[in-house]
Protein backbone atom coordinates (compact mmCIF):
# COMPACT_ATOMS: atom_id res chain seq x y z
CA UNK A 1 0.00 0.00 0.00
CA UNK A 2 1.49 3.57 -0.50
CA UNK A 3 2.59 6.23 2.19
CA UNK A 4 -0.52 7.80 0.08
CA UNK A 5 -2.66 5.46 1.19
CA UNK A 6 -1.59 4.78 4.65
CA UNK A 7 -2.12 8.77 5.54
CA UNK A 8 -3.41 9.41 8.85
CA UNK A 9 -6.23 12.01 9.49
CA UNK A 10 -4.83 15.84 10.69
CA UNK A 11 -6.04 14.79 14.44
CA UNK A 12 -3.57 12.12 14.29
CA UNK A 13 -5.73 9.08 14.40
CA UNK A 14 -4.78 6.24 12.15
CA UNK A 15 -8.89 5.24 11.58
CA UNK A 16 -9.57 4.64 7.91
CA UNK A 17 -11.86 7.14 7.03
CA UNK A 18 -14.45 4.09 5.35
CA UNK A 19 -13.75 1.19 7.55
CA UNK A 20 -16.65 -1.53 6.52
CA UNK A 21 -16.57 -4.81 7.82
CA UNK A 22 -18.84 -7.52 7.06
CA UNK A 23 -21.11 -4.61 5.43
CA UNK A 24 -24.31 -5.78 4.11
CA UNK A 25 -27.01 -3.20 2.50
CA UNK A 26 -30.16 -4.06 1.22
CA UNK A 27 -32.25 -2.56 -1.62
CA UNK A 28 -35.43 -4.01 -0.46
CA UNK A 29 -35.13 -7.32 0.05
CA UNK A 30 -31.90 -7.54 -2.30
CA UNK A 31 -28.23 -8.02 -0.89
CA UNK A 32 -27.02 -4.91 -3.24
CA UNK A 33 -23.45 -4.88 -0.57
CA UNK A 34 -23.29 -8.26 0.11
CA UNK A 35 -20.57 -8.57 3.38
CA UNK A 36 -17.91 -5.84 1.77
CA UNK A 37 -14.90 -5.78 4.01
CA UNK A 38 -13.01 -2.37 2.68
CA UNK A 39 -10.34 -0.13 3.98
CA UNK A 40 -10.21 3.43 2.65
CA UNK A 41 -7.54 5.38 3.93
CA UNK A 42 -7.42 9.27 4.40
CA UNK A 43 -6.23 11.13 1.20
CA UNK A 44 -6.95 8.18 -0.87
CA UNK A 45 -8.05 8.40 -4.35
CA UNK A 46 -9.93 5.34 -4.86
CA UNK A 47 -11.67 4.13 -8.16
CA UNK A 48 -14.53 1.23 -7.50
CA UNK A 49 -14.82 -0.55 -10.90
CA UNK A 50 -16.97 -3.13 -11.67
CA UNK A 51 -19.67 -4.17 -13.79
CA UNK A 52 -22.93 -2.75 -13.71
CA UNK A 53 -25.35 -3.57 -10.77
CA UNK A 54 -22.08 -4.82 -8.77
CA UNK A 55 -22.92 -2.59 -6.03
CA UNK A 56 -20.46 0.61 -6.50
CA UNK A 57 -23.19 2.91 -5.80
CA UNK A 58 -24.83 1.17 -3.21
CA UNK A 59 -21.44 1.87 -1.59
CA UNK A 60 -21.23 4.90 -2.36
CA UNK A 61 -24.67 5.78 -0.66
CA UNK A 62 -23.72 3.96 2.65
CA UNK A 63 -20.61 6.13 2.82
CA UNK A 64 -22.20 8.93 2.15
CA UNK A 65 -24.88 8.10 5.36
CA UNK A 66 -27.85 7.69 3.06
CA UNK A 67 -28.37 4.10 3.87
CA UNK A 68 -27.21 2.13 6.89
CA UNK A 69 -26.34 -1.20 6.98
CA UNK A 70 -29.06 -4.35 7.79
CA UNK A 71 -25.67 -6.25 9.62
CA UNK A 72 -22.00 -5.58 9.63
CA UNK A 73 -20.32 -2.71 10.15
CA UNK A 74 -19.70 0.47 8.77
CA UNK A 75 -17.59 3.66 10.01
CA UNK A 76 -17.25 6.51 7.87
CA UNK A 77 -15.05 9.60 9.28
CA UNK A 78 -15.53 8.52 12.70
CA UNK A 79 -19.11 8.00 12.75
CA UNK A 80 -20.70 4.82 12.96
CA UNK A 81 -23.21 4.74 9.89
CA UNK A 82 -25.13 1.87 11.19
CA UNK A 83 -26.72 5.02 14.08
CA UNK A 84 -28.88 7.15 12.74
CA UNK A 85 -27.47 10.31 14.73
CA UNK A 86 -23.89 8.40 13.17
CA UNK A 87 -25.61 9.42 9.45
CA UNK A 88 -26.79 11.98 9.95
CA UNK A 89 -23.24 13.42 11.65
CA UNK A 90 -21.65 12.08 8.56
CA UNK A 91 -23.69 13.43 5.54
CA UNK A 92 -22.60 17.17 6.85
CA UNK A 93 -19.17 15.89 6.20
CA UNK A 94 -19.55 14.24 2.63
CA UNK A 95 -20.16 15.47 -1.06
CA UNK A 96 -21.79 12.90 -3.05
CA UNK A 97 -22.56 13.37 -6.80
CA UNK A 98 -24.33 10.46 -7.97
CA UNK A 99 -26.47 9.65 -10.89
CA UNK A 100 -29.16 12.37 -10.11
CA UNK A 101 -27.32 16.25 -9.88
CA UNK A 102 -29.85 17.48 -7.20
CA UNK A 103 -31.11 20.62 -8.83
CA UNK A 104 -33.81 22.29 -9.17
CA UNK A 105 -35.03 22.85 -12.80
CA UNK A 106 -37.15 25.99 -12.06
CA UNK A 107 -34.15 27.86 -10.25
CA UNK A 108 -31.02 29.11 -11.87
CA UNK A 109 -27.32 27.75 -11.84
CA UNK A 110 -26.94 30.54 -9.44
CA UNK A 111 -29.80 30.07 -7.71
CA UNK A 112 -29.37 26.66 -7.40
CA UNK A 113 -25.39 26.69 -6.23
CA UNK A 114 -26.35 29.59 -3.90
CA UNK A 115 -29.41 27.67 -2.08
CA UNK A 116 -27.48 24.29 -2.05
CA UNK A 117 -24.03 26.43 -0.33
CA UNK A 118 -26.88 27.79 2.37
CA UNK A 119 -28.31 24.82 2.89
CA UNK A 120 -25.26 23.06 3.85
CA UNK A 121 -23.79 26.44 5.54
CA UNK A 122 -20.96 27.08 3.09
CA UNK A 123 -19.72 30.77 2.98
CA UNK A 124 -21.85 32.76 0.72
CA UNK A 125 -18.43 33.44 -1.02
CA UNK A 126 -17.68 30.47 -2.19
CA UNK A 127 -20.60 30.81 -4.66
CA UNK A 128 -18.87 32.90 -7.30
CA UNK A 129 -15.32 31.01 -7.19
CA UNK A 130 -16.93 27.65 -7.64
CA UNK A 131 -19.00 29.01 -11.14
CA UNK A 132 -15.73 30.44 -12.30
CA UNK A 133 -14.13 27.13 -11.85
CA UNK A 134 -16.49 25.01 -13.13
CA UNK A 135 -16.52 27.51 -16.56
CA UNK A 136 -20.39 28.12 -15.48
CA UNK A 137 -19.39 31.86 -14.53
CA UNK A 138 -21.23 34.79 -16.95
CA UNK A 139 -23.75 33.74 -19.60
CA UNK A 140 -24.75 30.09 -18.01
CA UNK A 141 -25.06 31.46 -14.60
CA UNK A 142 -28.21 33.09 -14.97
CA UNK A 143 -29.80 30.18 -17.19
CA UNK A 144 -32.31 27.43 -15.94
CA UNK A 145 -31.02 24.22 -14.60
CA UNK A 146 -33.64 23.08 -17.08
CA UNK A 147 -32.31 24.31 -20.40
CA UNK A 148 -29.02 23.25 -19.41
CA UNK A 149 -27.30 20.44 -21.03
CA UNK A 150 -26.39 16.89 -19.05
CA UNK A 151 -22.64 18.20 -19.12
CA UNK A 152 -23.52 21.44 -17.80
CA UNK A 153 -25.82 20.14 -15.21
CA UNK A 154 -22.89 18.24 -13.59
CA UNK A 155 -20.40 21.20 -13.70
CA UNK A 156 -23.38 22.77 -11.96
CA UNK A 157 -23.37 19.98 -9.12
CA UNK A 158 -19.44 20.09 -9.41
CA UNK A 159 -19.97 23.70 -8.36
CA UNK A 160 -22.38 22.49 -5.54
CA UNK A 161 -19.72 20.04 -4.40
CA UNK A 162 -16.72 22.90 -4.38
CA UNK A 163 -19.19 25.08 -2.24
CA UNK A 164 -19.63 22.54 0.47
CA UNK A 165 -15.56 21.62 0.47
CA UNK A 166 -16.64 17.98 2.21
CA UNK A 167 -14.14 15.71 3.70
CA UNK A 168 -14.93 12.82 1.80
CA UNK A 169 -16.01 12.94 -1.85
CA UNK A 170 -18.23 10.39 -3.09
CA UNK A 171 -18.47 10.54 -7.04
CA UNK A 172 -20.35 8.51 -9.18
CA UNK A 173 -19.53 8.22 -13.05
CA UNK A 174 -18.41 11.62 -12.76
CA UNK A 175 -17.09 11.84 -16.30
CA UNK A 176 -20.26 10.51 -17.80
CA UNK A 177 -21.69 13.06 -20.27
CA UNK A 178 -18.70 15.35 -20.29
CA UNK A 179 -16.95 16.57 -22.80
CA UNK A 180 -12.83 16.15 -22.99
CA UNK A 181 -12.42 20.12 -20.95
CA UNK A 182 -15.37 18.58 -18.36
CA UNK A 183 -13.06 15.60 -17.93
CA UNK A 184 -10.49 17.45 -17.49
CA UNK A 185 -12.25 19.51 -14.84
CA UNK A 186 -13.19 16.80 -13.09
CA UNK A 187 -9.71 15.05 -12.51
CA UNK A 188 -8.06 18.76 -11.50
CA UNK A 189 -11.03 19.34 -8.96
CA UNK A 190 -10.23 15.84 -7.73
CA UNK A 191 -6.81 16.26 -7.67
CA UNK A 192 -6.65 19.79 -5.90
CA UNK A 193 -9.18 17.85 -3.23
CA UNK A 194 -6.76 15.45 -2.55
CA UNK A 195 -3.92 18.03 -2.20
CA UNK A 196 -6.40 19.91 0.45
CA UNK A 197 -6.56 16.79 1.93
CA UNK A 198 -9.64 15.10 1.15
CA UNK A 199 -10.65 10.86 0.86
CA UNK A 200 -12.09 10.60 -2.69
CA UNK A 201 -14.24 7.47 -3.91
CA UNK A 202 -14.90 7.13 -7.35
CA UNK A 203 -17.22 4.91 -9.24
CA UNK A 204 -16.61 4.65 -12.75
CA UNK A 205 -16.62 2.53 -16.22
CA UNK A 206 -14.77 5.17 -17.94
CA UNK A 207 -11.39 3.41 -16.61
CA UNK A 208 -8.83 6.22 -18.68
CA UNK A 209 -9.72 8.86 -16.94
CA UNK A 210 -10.48 7.75 -13.54
CA UNK A 211 -7.37 5.71 -13.42
CA UNK A 212 -5.19 8.39 -14.26
CA UNK A 213 -5.95 10.31 -10.68
CA UNK A 214 -6.76 7.29 -8.64
CA UNK A 215 -4.36 5.81 -6.08
CA UNK A 216 -6.25 2.65 -4.96
CA UNK A 217 -8.68 0.53 -7.57
CA UNK A 218 -10.92 -1.76 -5.88
CA UNK A 219 -13.00 -4.12 -7.87
CA UNK A 220 -16.49 -4.64 -7.10
CA UNK A 221 -18.55 -7.89 -8.30
CA UNK A 222 -21.65 -9.07 -7.42
CA UNK A 223 -22.21 -6.83 -4.19
CA UNK A 224 -18.49 -7.54 -2.96
CA UNK A 225 -14.93 -6.21 -2.69
CA UNK A 226 -13.16 -8.95 -4.63
CA UNK A 227 -9.74 -7.12 -5.18
CA UNK A 228 -7.88 -4.04 -4.41
CA UNK A 229 -5.12 -2.44 -6.31
CA UNK A 230 -2.58 -0.35 -5.29
CA UNK A 231 -1.58 2.49 -8.31
CA UNK A 232 1.88 3.64 -6.98
CA UNK A 233 2.46 6.55 -9.12
CA UNK A 234 -0.95 7.50 -11.07
CA UNK A 235 -1.43 10.78 -9.99
CA UNK A 236 2.57 11.34 -10.96
CA UNK A 237 1.76 9.79 -14.23
CA UNK A 238 -2.01 11.34 -15.03
CA UNK A 239 -2.43 13.62 -17.55
CA UNK A 240 -4.95 15.74 -15.74
CA UNK A 241 -4.28 19.62 -16.85
CA UNK A 242 -4.48 21.39 -13.19
CA UNK A 243 -5.52 24.63 -14.00
CA UNK A 244 -6.65 27.17 -10.99
CA UNK A 245 -7.91 29.84 -13.03
CA UNK A 246 -9.79 28.10 -15.62
CA UNK B 1 -34.28 25.87 12.88
CA UNK B 2 -35.91 28.72 11.54
CA UNK B 3 -32.92 30.44 9.22
CA UNK B 4 -33.56 26.74 7.37
CA UNK B 5 -37.36 27.12 7.09
CA UNK B 6 -36.81 30.28 5.76
CA UNK B 7 -34.20 29.17 3.31
CA UNK B 8 -36.41 25.99 1.94
CA UNK B 9 -39.46 28.47 2.35
CA UNK B 10 -37.74 30.94 -0.01
CA UNK B 11 -36.96 28.63 -2.30
CA UNK B 12 -39.77 27.04 -2.62
CA UNK B 13 -41.57 30.18 -3.65
CA UNK B 14 -38.74 31.61 -5.69
CA UNK B 15 -39.82 28.02 -7.73
CA UNK B 16 -43.19 28.65 -7.42
CA UNK B 17 -42.48 32.37 -9.10
CA UNK B 18 -40.26 31.09 -12.09
CA UNK B 19 -42.55 27.69 -12.90
CA UNK B 20 -45.94 29.58 -12.02
CA UNK B 21 -47.95 26.56 -11.74
CA UNK B 22 -50.16 27.98 -9.06
CA UNK B 23 -51.03 30.73 -11.48
CA UNK B 24 -51.64 28.24 -14.40
CA UNK B 25 -52.78 25.17 -13.36
CA UNK B 26 -53.59 25.11 -9.60
CA UNK B 27 -56.09 28.19 -9.54
CA UNK B 28 -57.92 27.39 -12.81
CA UNK B 29 -58.16 23.71 -11.24
CA UNK B 30 -59.77 25.39 -8.05
CA UNK B 31 -62.07 27.69 -10.25
CA UNK B 32 -63.32 25.24 -12.75
CA UNK B 33 -64.06 22.69 -9.81
CA UNK B 34 -66.20 25.54 -8.47
CA UNK B 35 -67.70 26.57 -11.50
CA UNK B 36 -68.78 22.45 -11.90
CA UNK B 37 -70.33 22.54 -8.72
CA UNK B 38 -73.02 25.47 -10.01
CA UNK B 39 -73.53 23.67 -13.02
CA UNK B 40 -74.40 20.66 -10.63
CA UNK B 41 -76.51 22.46 -7.70
CA UNK B 42 -78.98 24.37 -9.57
CA UNK B 43 -78.91 27.97 -7.97
CA UNK B 44 -83.00 28.09 -8.30
CA UNK B 45 -83.55 25.48 -6.04
CA UNK B 46 -84.69 26.99 -2.28
CA UNK B 47 -83.85 25.80 0.83
CA UNK B 48 -86.92 24.44 2.10
CA UNK B 49 -88.13 26.18 5.83
CA UNK B 50 -85.25 28.52 5.66
CA UNK B 51 -86.09 32.35 6.79
CA UNK B 52 -84.94 34.40 5.08
CA UNK B 53 -85.01 32.01 1.67
CA UNK B 54 -81.75 31.00 0.59
CA UNK B 55 -81.14 28.96 -2.34
CA UNK B 56 -79.44 25.08 -2.00
CA UNK B 57 -76.19 26.52 -3.71
CA UNK B 58 -75.53 29.14 -0.81
CA UNK B 59 -76.25 26.96 1.60
CA UNK B 60 -74.03 24.19 0.89
CA UNK B 61 -71.07 26.55 -0.54
CA UNK B 62 -69.01 26.64 2.46
CA UNK B 63 -68.95 23.09 2.30
CA UNK B 64 -68.47 23.18 -1.58
CA UNK B 65 -65.19 26.06 -0.92
CA UNK B 66 -63.61 24.05 1.23
CA UNK B 67 -63.20 20.78 -0.78
CA UNK B 68 -62.53 23.00 -3.57
CA UNK B 69 -59.62 24.43 -1.59
CA UNK B 70 -58.77 21.21 -0.57
CA UNK B 71 -58.59 19.03 -3.94
CA UNK B 72 -56.47 21.92 -5.21
CA UNK B 73 -53.88 21.38 -1.67
CA UNK B 74 -53.97 18.12 -2.93
CA UNK B 75 -52.52 19.88 -6.20
CA UNK B 76 -50.39 21.98 -4.90
CA UNK B 77 -48.85 19.25 -2.13
CA UNK B 78 -48.46 17.02 -5.16
CA UNK B 79 -46.16 19.83 -6.60
CA UNK B 80 -44.23 20.87 -3.37
CA UNK B 81 -42.50 17.29 -3.26
CA UNK B 82 -42.65 16.55 -6.78
CA UNK B 83 -39.73 19.22 -7.12
CA UNK B 84 -37.96 17.54 -4.24
CA UNK B 85 -38.36 13.92 -5.58
CA UNK B 86 -37.05 14.52 -8.85
CA UNK B 87 -33.73 14.41 -9.85
CA UNK B 88 -32.28 13.21 -6.35
CA UNK B 89 -33.18 16.34 -4.49
CA UNK B 90 -34.49 14.32 -1.55
CA UNK B 91 -31.14 13.16 -1.21
CA UNK B 92 -29.45 17.07 -1.69
CA UNK B 93 -31.62 17.87 1.56
CA UNK B 94 -30.89 14.79 3.58
CA UNK B 95 -27.14 15.71 2.74
CA UNK B 96 -27.25 19.43 3.19
CA UNK B 97 -27.05 18.83 6.78
CA UNK B 98 -30.50 21.48 7.52
CA UNK B 99 -32.71 20.59 10.81
CA UNK B 100 -35.14 18.30 9.08
CA UNK B 101 -38.06 20.97 11.78
CA UNK B 102 -36.60 23.70 9.49
CA UNK B 103 -37.32 21.65 6.35
CA UNK B 104 -40.70 20.76 7.23
CA UNK B 105 -41.20 24.68 8.55
CA UNK B 106 -40.24 25.55 5.31
CA UNK B 107 -42.41 23.04 3.38
CA UNK B 108 -45.32 24.48 5.44
CA UNK B 109 -45.00 28.11 4.80
CA UNK B 110 -44.76 28.13 1.01
CA UNK B 111 -47.79 25.41 0.67
CA UNK B 112 -49.48 27.72 3.18
CA UNK B 113 -49.18 31.17 1.02
CA UNK B 114 -49.40 29.27 -2.26
CA UNK B 115 -53.03 28.04 -0.33
CA UNK B 116 -53.94 31.67 1.35
CA UNK B 117 -53.55 33.20 -2.29
CA UNK B 118 -55.55 30.62 -4.06
CA UNK B 119 -58.23 30.86 -1.05
CA UNK B 120 -58.60 34.43 -1.82
CA UNK B 121 -58.99 33.69 -5.24
CA UNK B 122 -61.12 30.97 -5.13
CA UNK B 123 -63.58 32.68 -2.19
CA UNK B 124 -64.13 35.54 -4.32
CA UNK B 125 -65.21 32.89 -7.29
CA UNK B 126 -67.46 31.63 -4.67
CA UNK B 127 -69.29 35.06 -3.55
CA UNK B 128 -69.76 35.79 -7.52
CA UNK B 129 -70.93 32.12 -8.01
CA UNK B 130 -72.59 30.99 -5.28
CA UNK B 131 -74.28 34.53 -4.51
CA UNK B 132 -72.91 34.39 -0.79
CA UNK B 133 -72.64 37.76 1.47
CA UNK B 134 -69.35 38.11 3.58
CA UNK B 135 -70.33 38.62 7.31
CA UNK B 136 -68.74 37.73 10.13
CA UNK B 137 -65.16 38.50 8.86
CA UNK B 138 -63.43 38.00 12.21
CA UNK B 139 -64.52 34.23 12.17
CA UNK B 140 -63.97 34.28 8.87
CA UNK B 141 -60.34 35.14 8.98
CA UNK B 142 -59.88 32.94 11.72
CA UNK B 143 -61.45 30.03 10.63
CA UNK B 144 -59.68 30.66 7.25
CA UNK B 145 -56.02 30.94 8.82
CA UNK B 146 -56.53 27.90 11.22
CA UNK B 147 -57.47 25.67 8.64
CA UNK B 148 -54.91 27.06 6.02
CA UNK B 149 -52.22 25.97 8.67
CA UNK B 150 -53.76 22.39 9.35
CA UNK B 151 -54.21 21.74 5.73
CA UNK B 152 -50.67 23.05 5.12
CA UNK B 153 -48.90 21.41 7.90
CA UNK B 154 -50.62 17.85 8.21
CA UNK B 155 -50.26 17.72 4.16
CA UNK B 156 -46.70 18.59 4.09
CA UNK B 157 -46.33 15.97 6.61
CA UNK B 158 -48.21 13.18 4.79
CA UNK B 159 -46.62 14.29 1.62
CA UNK B 160 -43.53 13.85 2.60
CA UNK B 161 -43.79 10.13 2.98
CA UNK B 162 -45.01 9.45 -0.31
CA UNK B 163 -42.61 11.37 -2.08
CA UNK B 164 -39.84 8.85 -2.47
CA UNK B 165 -42.39 6.13 -3.98
CA UNK B 166 -42.64 5.95 -7.41
CA UNK B 167 -46.71 6.05 -6.98
CA UNK B 168 -46.68 9.06 -5.20
CA UNK B 169 -49.18 10.58 -7.10
CA UNK B 170 -51.78 8.73 -6.09
CA UNK B 171 -50.47 7.79 -2.73
CA UNK B 172 -50.36 11.80 -1.54
CA UNK B 173 -54.68 12.02 -1.53
CA UNK B 174 -55.15 8.83 -0.18
CA UNK B 175 -52.76 9.83 2.76
CA UNK B 176 -53.59 13.14 3.24
CA UNK B 177 -57.45 13.73 2.92
CA UNK B 178 -58.74 11.02 5.53
CA UNK B 179 -55.86 13.12 7.70
CA UNK B 180 -57.59 16.46 6.60
CA UNK B 181 -61.46 15.14 6.69
CA UNK B 182 -61.76 16.72 10.29
CA UNK B 183 -60.33 19.88 9.28
CA UNK B 184 -62.82 20.05 6.49
CA UNK B 185 -65.91 19.16 8.95
CA UNK B 186 -64.44 22.21 11.17
CA UNK B 187 -63.64 24.79 8.58
CA UNK B 188 -67.45 24.38 6.83
CA UNK B 189 -68.81 24.36 10.27
CA UNK B 190 -67.38 27.32 10.95
CA UNK B 191 -67.94 29.05 7.77
CA UNK B 192 -71.62 28.16 7.54
CA UNK B 193 -71.87 29.31 11.02
CA UNK B 194 -69.67 32.78 10.16
CA UNK B 195 -71.64 33.36 6.58
CA UNK B 196 -75.36 32.13 8.12
CA UNK B 197 -75.25 32.32 12.13
CA UNK B 198 -75.68 31.68 14.90
CA UNK B 199 -72.07 33.21 15.20
CA UNK B 200 -71.82 31.33 18.52
CA UNK B 201 -71.61 27.88 17.44
CA UNK B 202 -68.74 28.69 14.64
CA UNK B 203 -65.70 29.62 17.30
CA UNK B 204 -65.64 26.04 18.98
CA UNK B 205 -65.12 24.83 15.57
CA UNK B 206 -62.64 27.82 15.01
CA UNK B 207 -60.78 26.58 17.86
CA UNK B 208 -60.82 23.12 17.26
CA UNK B 209 -59.18 24.11 13.56
CA UNK B 210 -56.50 26.26 15.77
CA UNK B 211 -55.68 22.93 18.07
CA UNK B 212 -55.32 21.07 14.86
CA UNK B 213 -53.27 23.33 13.48
CA UNK B 214 -50.99 23.35 16.49
CA UNK B 215 -50.78 19.93 16.66
CA UNK B 216 -49.95 19.58 13.45
CA UNK B 217 -46.91 21.93 13.51
CA UNK B 218 -45.48 19.99 16.52
CA UNK B 219 -46.13 16.62 15.12
CA UNK B 220 -44.20 17.80 11.98
CA UNK B 221 -41.27 19.56 13.82
CA UNK B 222 -41.02 16.25 16.02
CA UNK B 223 -41.85 13.25 13.22
CA UNK B 224 -40.77 15.20 10.11
CA UNK B 225 -36.73 13.90 10.21
CA UNK B 226 -38.40 10.36 10.25
CA UNK B 227 -40.76 10.88 7.39
CA UNK B 228 -37.71 12.53 5.52
CA UNK B 229 -35.72 9.42 6.42
CA UNK B 230 -38.30 6.72 5.24
CA UNK B 231 -39.29 8.88 1.75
Amino acid sequence: MSEASKSARPDGSNRPAVQLRSAVALLGSFPALAGVDLDVHHNDVALLQGPNGAGKTTLLRLCAGLIGPSSGTAMVLGQDVGSANGRRRVRRSVGLMGHSTALYDDLTVEQNVQFWAAASKAESETVVPALDRTGLAGRLQTVKVSALSAGQRRRTALAVLLCRRPSLWLLDEPHAGLDKDGRELVNGLVLEAKDAGATILIASHDLDWATSVATRRIDVVGGRVVEGTVVEDAVVKGTVVKDADA
Amino acid sequence: MLSDARLIAAKDLRIEASSRVLLTQVLPFGLMVLLLFGFGISPDRQVLGEVPRRSVLEQVSPGLFWITVLFAALLGLGRSFSIEAADGNLDGLRLGGLDPAGIFLGKAAAVIVQLAVLEVIVGVGAILLFGVSLANVGLLAVTIVGATVAIGCAGTLYATLAAGQRVRETLVPLLVLPVLAPVLLGATQATEAALFGPVSDGWPWAGLLGAFALLYIAIGIVAFGSFLEES
